[in-house]
């Protein structure tokens, strides 16, 4: 990849701060590859792992590392749905809305979890501690309706089992905060 | 002989080492499902449950083998256990409580638990079990079927009819142009030997020979390994697997998905030891074309033409891509392959990347799907490490290499165009064709892209021949279809059956039928882009172009069965809603188009729709259908055309009367307590989420109606049947 930049120390320093070493060293990688243009997603899919979403200067600081306008590194964070521009809670709930969990009911588990968290799609509750969301298809059809929390996919959902399964995530979030206090 | 079979050949010894090692001085074996599936269904707990009891008996002759997925999702965790001489026997929805009565009862004291077994209860373990091919290419011709001869044959020789279990399977692949239609074959369990039988006589030489005698009949055995023999073998006791075909997931629950080795056992890499030891790639694409593969992602374009034409084109540098973008909702068949069984799916892309000239090839996956991704991954690095992938594959000087790239959650990234747009790095937007990808695609050169089913059957065309291939499903289409049936269906799971079969045997003999006794309604085929096909078109063949003559499309396989619950106005409604989320907005036809239909349909839902809607809404869908830009655009009217075509009532009794003959659009339906039957229970009052029911203890119960939310939660508790619902 070409550097156009003439500040190109200052620009690797930022995005050491921003997005880490990790990320930087996966970029420096991409360049010596063909076409590392076409690592942007992949750059994106680093990124929100480590922080949990794309904030603006991620977005910023991939697209100067990466010598891409920065119109385009937003265009493709925004086009695709996998992409968070806001802060997620702890646990990150997807409940799946594809054909056959729709038919087995999942507009009704839907509307238990808005219920209980008092929260609709793409919003995260008050206390951080979850983020709803739901999915096109999970491919776990079979098992209709489920919901996944983070990666563990809760099977055969029904209404009534939506407040046991949030007390259970509630406890580790407590926990957590708990322990954090401790220490 | 050259030095890529020589160079295969040792791979291959050295990986059959590894295996024999694992498992010869193990002669138990218990085997435990792992796919994302079985995983959400506690997997991984059982398998650690029975790695506790292992180890806490002290035994050193069981071996825990974790293989992929069977494609049961109803009835996971599946646990095998294998006992020398006896049947296999399966469990199903094993838990840790099953897992101790197993580990107790069944291998420590040899007593089956019969009350928990795969499609069970069963009330005896049979000695043996004769799987007769049904196959309409099996030429048995003694006046009665194979199967019904049996029990006679049986009887006269004295054997005891409780001793044997006797069941049909689907295609045992063992047939050939030779002993088509004289002949059929029986597979005889727990010895696994497959026999070619054409006369009585030879039926009663296995009986005696066999059954009473213990003798294999070698004079009568197919030797080889014929293609999902060893699914067979394991699992040709149940209806719903032995009148499937499997090709394309003829591994799926027998290999563990993370060993090179296992893989290598089932003619694994063989086709392309063949194929680059000849090093004719036109040899390769005739194959493919004479096979008469069509593309398995919905399109159904044929395969070997797609190749032929990237080969011909005048720029060298070519790209081969697997599509493993699966968004459409109700589909799960190709997450199945990659997890169950990536290294076919790995042969058939470097396959298909050495007869077009490709040397770099990728797999487009959904981030959706991380352990998809994961088994992929091992899978290129395991082949990497063997030669099998990189630099001058087995000798051959053929180089190769594979990369994963991750999808981001857009559906219109299945179409071709849009998710080359994708690799490349940029929004997945679809352009115009021509020129289609195989003359210009990645980075402007010609690029093949597959369905990942597709290339999961490119090695059983070229181990198996395409003639064989050919012979299995129908004059236009040849081969199998993996659909993956979920709704309201019995046996929710992902199925391989002949191109050709009815709609019908599909949902009845393999999917068990509708669940609860409920009517069928119709099957929806091909997600947001099919459509949905009514109850008296059952007896369709499945194959590219009857469904799509019926107004649906075969689609990439998902087939999702409605009952008399659904309304077919909320599912088209449903399908819209989708198609217009994922719109990706470039052209105006698709963007506004879907808008405007998902406006209609929802005043239509919630009873404010006119006659003028209706029409207005079949004019905006075929115009849609007409100008749009991409496949995802002009395929989104589908659902609503066909439930227009086929349900046409049901959008009037909406429009017309305001009633919703499903009572499943909420703005229509309407509660109400029948005095006579309520106790006064006073459960629905309890359970009423907006407290509008009101009511003594032992007095009838009132729901104010200007409070119902019409949530129908009083309807599901009542236990006496007294909410009524119009």
């Amino acid at each position: 990849m070409s550097v156009t930049t003439d500040n190109w120390e200052q620009v690797q320093a930022t995005a050491r701060q921003v997005l880490g070493e990790e990320v930087v060293a996966f970029i420096g990688l991409c360049r010596d590859e063909p076409n590392p243009e076409s690592q942007l997603i992949a750059v994106l899919h680093k990124v929100q792992a480590q922080y949990g979403y794309l904030a603006a200067a991620h977005l910023d600081a991939v697209a100067q590392l990466m010598q891409i306008p920065a119109a385009k590194v937003s265009g493709v964070a925004s086009f695709y749905h996998y992409f968070r521009l806001q802060p997620r809670g702890r646990f990150v709930i997807n409940v799946c809305m594809g054909t056959a969990c729709y038919v087995k009911g999942a507009d009704r588990v839907a509307q238990k979890l808005m219920d209980e968290l008092g929260i609709r799609f793409g919003e995260t509750s008050t206390d951080g501690v979850f983020t709803l969301e739901s999915s096109r298809c999970l491919g776990t059809c079979g098992l209709a309706p489920v919901m996944m929390v983070d990666n563990q996919v809760h099977p055969e959902v029904t209404p009534d089992q939506v407040p046991l399964i949030l007390e259970k995530y509630l406890d580790v979030a407590r926990r957590e905060s708990q322990a954090e206090s401790g220490a | 002989m050259g030095t890529v079979q020589d160079r295969y050949k040792e791979l291959a010894a050295s990986a059959e080492q590894i295996r024999r090692e694992k498992f010869e001085n193990a002669p138990i074996l218990i085997q435990v499902g792992s796919a994302t599936c079985e995983h959400a269904a506690g997997s991984r707990e059982v398998l650690d449950e029975f790695r506790k009891h292992v180890a806490a008996s002290g035994r050193d002759d069981i071996i825990l083998h974790q293989t992929g997925c069977t494609g049961r999702c109803s009835r996971e965790p599946i646990v095998g256990i294998f006992m020398p001489g006896q049947l296999p026997i399966k469990y199903e929805r094993v838990d840790r409580e099953l897992v101790h009565q197993i580990f107790t009862g069944h291998i420590q004291k040899n007593t089956p638990i019969l009350a928990r077994v795969l499609d069970g209860p069963v009330d005896r373990v049979y000695d043996f079990e004769l799987l007769c091919c049904g196959s309409h290419r099996c030429g048995w011709r003694e006046g009665t079927e194979l199967e019904s001869a049996l029990p006679g044959l049986l009887q006269e020789a004295g054997v005891d009819l409780q001793r044997v279990k006797i069941a049909r399977a689907s295609c045992f692949g063992a047939c050939s142009a030779a002993t088509e239609k004289t002949c059929s074959h029986i597979l005889v369990k727990p010895q696994k030997t497959l026999y070619r039988v054409c006369s009585s006589d030879d039926l009663r030489e296995i009986i005696r020979e066999h059954i009473q005698g213990g003798r294999v009949v070698e004079r009568l055995r197919v030797g080889g390994k014929t293609i999902g023999r060893k699914f067979f073998e394991i699992y040709g006791d149940v209806a719903f697997f032995n009148r499937q075909t499997r090709v394309a997931l003829r591994h799926n629950g027998v290999v563990d998905p993370t060993s090179i080795a296992e893989y290598f056992h089932y003619r694994g890499f063989q086709a392309l030891a063949r194929v680059l030891d000849q090093g004719d790639s036109a040899w390769v694409i005739d194959q493919v074309t004479a096979s008469r593969l069509r593309g398995r992602g919905g399109g159904g374009f044929p395969t070997g033409k797609k190749w032929a034409m990237a080969a011909a084109a005048s720029e060298k540098t070519r790209y081969i891509v697997c599509n493993a973008d699966e968004g459409d909702p109700g589909a799960f068949m190709d997450r199945s392959m990659l997890e169950s069984d990536p290294f076919n799916v790995v042969e058939g892309m470097i396959l298909g990347g050495f007869a077009i000239g490709a040397h770099r090839g990728f797999f487009y996956v959904r981030a959706e799907y991380p352990l998809a991704i994961e088994r992929i991954q091992n899978a290129i690095g395991e082949c990497r490490k063997q030669g099998l992938l990189g630099k001058n594959i087995l000798g051959s000087g053929f180089d190769f290499d594979l990369e994963v790239r991750l999808g981001a959650g857009a559906f219109v990234c299945g179409e071709e165009t849009a998710l080359i747009h994708s690799i490349e790095g940029e929004r997945g937007q679809p352009r115009i064709r021509p020129p289609y990808p195989t003359e210009s695609g990645l980075w402007g050169k010609p690029t093949v892209i597959n369905n990942v089913e597709t290339f999961a059957n490119i090695t059983a065309v070229i181990n198996y021949g395409p003639e064989w291939f050919s012979q299995i499903g129908t004059k236009a289409s040849g081969g199998t279809k993996v659909f993956a049936l979920a709704g309201k269906i019995k046996h929710t799971g992902l199925v391989e059956v002949p191109m050709g079969m009815t709609l019908r045997e599909l949902i009845f003999e393999i999917g068990g039928g509708v669940i609860g006794g409920k009517r069928i309604k119709a099957v929806q085929t091909g997600g947001p882009a099919g459509g949905c096909i009514p109850e008296e078109m059952l007896d369709l063949p499945i194959d590219f172009d009857s469904l799509t003559q019926a107004g649906s499309i075969m689609g990439s396989g998902g087939m999702i069965v409605l009952d008399e619950d659904d309304c077919m106005v909320d599912v088209a409604k449903f399908f819209m809603a989708f198609s217009q989320d994922e719109s990706c907005g470039k052209c105006t036809p698709c963007r506004e188009g879907t808008t405007r239909m998902l406006e209609i349909l929802e005043r239509i839902t919630s009873g404010q729709g006119t006659l003028e809607d209706i029409a207005k809404l079949e004019r905006l869908a075929r115009l849609v259908k007409k100008s749009s830009l991409c496949g995802l655009g002009r395929a989104a009217p589908n659902p609503v055309l066909s439930t227009l075509n086929h349900f046409r009532d049901e959008y009037l009794a909406h429009v017309t009367d305001r009633r919703c003959p499903a009572r499943k659009c909420a703005a229509l339906i309407h509660y109400e307590i029948d005095e006579e039957k309520c106790v006064g229970c006073t459960v629905c009052a309890r359970n009423c989420p907006v407290a509008c029911i009101s009511g003594s203890r032992r007095e009838p119960h009132v729901i104010d109606q200007s409070r119902c939310i019409k949530c129908g939660r009083c309807f599901e508790v009542c236990r006496f049947d007294a909410v009524v619902r119009t």
